[in-house]
């Protein structure tokens, strides 16, 4: 019986598929922890050497050095880990600003490549295509030193309505303050969000479930700006005051200052990224199909209907995604702050290493945050995909 | 009888004035944004141009043109970098030949570039007359790999074998040289460097990454878990982390890790960066490829009794890598504009001699622009071409329309 030696002799173990997946996976798991195990005796060996532990205890030590830009108190003689933490502030700083004008810019340009306008949409197209075939380090350079270092000294300022100076030495901002009785006031503007949100949640939930128009979006937008009203008059019209900058000797004292480097890595940023966010957005917009404009104009919506409740929120699902990664590019290149001198995370991280003498913890912290930073907003990313997705058939 | 007949043709071609009115003046707003729009364009226009032709110091660019191309590469060993040109310039010919229009736009982008190259006016001695013979010869070179390309006998595989032994051939033999050879004295990776780093890294990143990327996405789909976890766990650290902290891992942190004698050369590290960053990338586009692989393909491949190892090597690789061709080309673009990020760990890319020029001459401290500009445009040409190039390629490739 020929059928019944084929059917009843046992698998060899060679071809018995769980033993040859067991065996793949324990292979390549020695073949992975072999290599660490390796490179972690190597590293062993000389750190014994140089004598420089792996611990972290370093981070409590004076860090020694200055930091040129920071937005919390530091002196050279706080801790390293002070000193990371200014650098962690600064690159999170850049990155929400560059987010905030790459996203404005990159909205224009977008709407400008849209436009009906072949002179309009052909400006927009060259600056796209300016920044998206040149090196974002190479623009950086020229923004600095072709640009930024090329202002004009302190005693020729350039000034701006504000007032505003501008000088080799940086940004001068007026800037506001509060004044004493200015909590009653900034306790009424978090209080006007607040409301507000809550007033758009509720109103929007409303029509949804009766159906009938609330106004949602109008009443909301009266608390935001009612609260705050409120609040400026009952602090006595003037919680703020203003820092404004002025020339004393060889510079100027007060308002805010920010330096050519930080002024110079903004601006880099933010224009590259606008270049890939105003494709990203357009992209959006053209991927609404044409059909579910027209099927809304012929139920009878006005055209600024249309745009809200038709276009944009299909466009969004769209276009959030490679936004999201465009905002994590973003925050990744602004490391790139190091070649023309703006401390962020990265720049600290390797005056660190250069002065505690430990490369080894000190990468795998800066790492680990820029990992941290980069899977919570996938994660983030992730349950908002899940809720705008369509429900598929 | 010449029935131009009212109404029954075909609508004329709109003209000129139709054209423009409907374009740029179809209403009042529209109308202001094109006077507003060509007055800035306008002004910008005359400020660059006169700033490019009266104002600007070209010096800086014109002293030494060579250093952007190969950096400090000795210039009597620089007919090896002109005889490595000439072999891609010839094989990318035979590519056109072989591969048509796939390659098309690439291969005459290539050739005209190199022509313009070779007759460029500057008024440099560094640029003799048997260099720009030599770039002079690329652009025929191409078609006449293209007319060999295109006989019967020679196949894709020839080609794709000739490529091959010449991507090899190159960094490691005609490029290095040998100790003690008279023909190929030895040229050490320290005085490499300009375009030629660049195109290096860029190349060889793409190229080395490719079959690691691959693995790695196999991995990543794969049924058994503790290959899926190294996978994951590599593609998202890596993607995760800026180039920047890869680059400088393997240029100061590798050598702790290694045994204490081992001395590994500053481009190899530097292409180690390279490398494993552009696999990590190069996984998910391939990932999307694989992905899109509809599932009757592995079931019909399974009734026929294929073993896993044979579907993936014969059914799912090869349609899952034609459909990624046009992302890994697009990400070869962005690698080849990341590659300027050796410049932070000390090797002499077209950033780094830019630098260098700028740094080594006092009288150039004031001419950062120019240098940058330059550079840029430099980027700018082969990124433009290279997506427009990918462009084509995508077309020819037909993805996306089925």
């Amino acid at each position: 019986m020929v059928t019944d030696k084929y059917f009843h002799k046992k698998t060899p173990i060679w071809r018995d598929e769980r033993v040859l997946k067991a065996a793949a996976q324990i292979i390549s798991s020695l073949v992975v922890f072999g290599i660490l195990y390796w490179a972690i005796g190597n590293f062993l060996e000389i750190t014994q050497q140089r004598g420089m532990p792996l611990s972290y205890g370093f981070l409590d030590e004076a860090a020694g050095f200055p930091i040129k830009e920071s937005f919390i108190p530091y002196e050279s003689t706080m801790s390293f880990g002070r000193a990371v933490l200014v650098g962690l502030i600064n690159t999170l700083v850049v990155s929400v600003l560059g987010i905030l004008f790459a996203t404005l810019l990159g909205f224009l340009i977008g709407l400008m490549r849209l436009s009906s306008n072949w002179l309009i949409s052909r400006i927009a197209l060259a600056y796209i295509e300016f920044h998206r075939n040149i090196p974002l380090l190479v623009l950086l350079f020229l923004w600095y030193f072709g640009v930024f270092t090329r202002l004009p000294d302190v005693k020729e300022s350039i000034t701006l309505p504000g007032p505003t100076y501008i000088n080799q030495r940086g940004f001068y901002l007026t800037w506001p303050h509060l004044s004493e009785r200015g909590a009653l006031f900034a306790t009424s503007v978090a209080a006007g969000i607040i409301l507000a949100i809550i007033t758009w949640v509720v109103l929007r939930r409303i029509r949804e479930d009766k159906g009938r128009e609330t106004y949602f979006g109008r009443i909301s937008l009266t608390v935001l700006i009612l609260v705050p009203l409120i609040g400026w008059f009952a602090s006595g019209g003037e919680p703020l005051w203003f820092d404004v900058p002025v020339l004393q000797g060889f510079n100027f004292q007060g308002g805010l200052r920010l330096t050519t480097e930080f002024a110079a890595l903004l601006i880099g940023l933010a224009m590259y990224t606008a270049a890939f966010i105003a494709e990203v957005f357009r992209a959006g917009i053209l991927a609404v199909q044409k059909g579910q404009i027209e099927a809304a104009s012929a139920v009878g919506l006005r055209y600024s209907q249309v745009l809200m409740l038709i276009i944009i929120p299909q466009a969004m699902r769209v276009i959030i995604p490679p936004m999201i990664s465009q905002y994590l590019n973003l925050t990744k290149n602004s490391s790139l702050a190091l070649a023309i001198g703006y401390q962020e995370l990265f720049a600290i991280g390797k005056v660190t290493i250069n002065q505690a003498g430990r490369a080894v913890p000190v990468f795998i912290l800066i790492m680990a945050i820029y990992l941290a930073i980069s899977l919570l907003t996938s994660i983030i990313l992730n349950i908002y995909n899940k809720r705008v997705q369509f429900i598929e058939r | 009888m010449t029935s131009t007949s009212d109404g029954l043709g075909p609508p004329s071609p709109p003209g000129a004035m139709e054209w423009i009115r409907k374009n740029l003046f179809s209403n009042w707003y529209n109308s202001l944004l094109t006077i507003l729009g060509a007055t800035v364009v306008y002004f910008t226009l005359i400020n660059i141009i006169t700033w490019v032709f009266n104002t600007a110091d070209w010096r800086p660019v014109t002293v030494a043109p060579l250093l952007y191309l190969v950096g400090q590469y000795p210039r009597e060993e620089l007919w090896r970098a002109g005889i490595s040109l000439l072999m891609v310039t010839f094989l990318v010919g035979m590519s056109w030949g072989v591969w048509k229009r796939y390659v098309r736009a690439f291969a005459i982008f290539m050739g005209i570039l190199l022509g313009i190259l070779a007759v460029f006016p500057l008024e440099t001695t560094t640029i003799t007359l048997p260099i720009r013979v030599f770039m002079l010869i690329n652009p025929f070179l191409i078609y006449l790999g293209y007319r060999i390309g295109r006989l019967q006998s020679v196949h894709g595989r020839h080609v794709a074998t000739l490529w091959l032994i010449t991507l090899l051939l190159i960094p490691l033999v005609i490029l290095p040289g040998f100790e003690n050879s008279s023909l190929l004295p030895k040229v050490p990776t320290t005085v490499w460097g300009g375009l030629l780093i660049t195109l290096l890294l860029s190349v060889g990143g793409i190229v080395l990454s490719f079959p690691i990327g691959v693995l790695l996405a196999l991995g990543r789909r794969s049924s058994l878990p503790v290959v899926k976890l190294f996978s994951i766990f590599f593609i998202e650290v890596v993607r995760g982390v800026p180039l920047v902290t890869i680059l400088f891992m393997f240029s100061i942190i590798l050598a702790l890790f290694l045994p204490s004698e081992s001395r590994i050369d500053r481009v190899i590290r530097a292409l180690m960066g390279t490398v494993v960053f552009s696999a990590a990338y190069t996984a998910e586009n391939v990932r999307g490829g694989l992905q899109a692989i509809p599932p009757g393909q592995v079931e019909a491949a399974k009734a026929m009794g294929l073993k896993n190892f044979h579907i993936t090597i014969l059914i799912v690789l090869p349609q899952a890598l034609r459909l990624v061709i046009p992302t890994i080309v697009g990400q070869f673009i962005s690698l080849f504009k990341d590659t300027t990020l050796v410049y932070i760990v000390g090797i002499n890319d077209l950033l780094g001699i830019g630098n260098a020029v700028l740094n080594l001459n006092p009288e150039f401290v004031r001419l950062q622009m120019e240098v940058y500009l330059f550079i840029a445009v430099i980027f700018w040409v082969f990124s433009y071409f290279m997506s427009y190039a990918s462009l084509q390629l995508e077309k020819a490739l037909g993805v996306g329309e089925r």
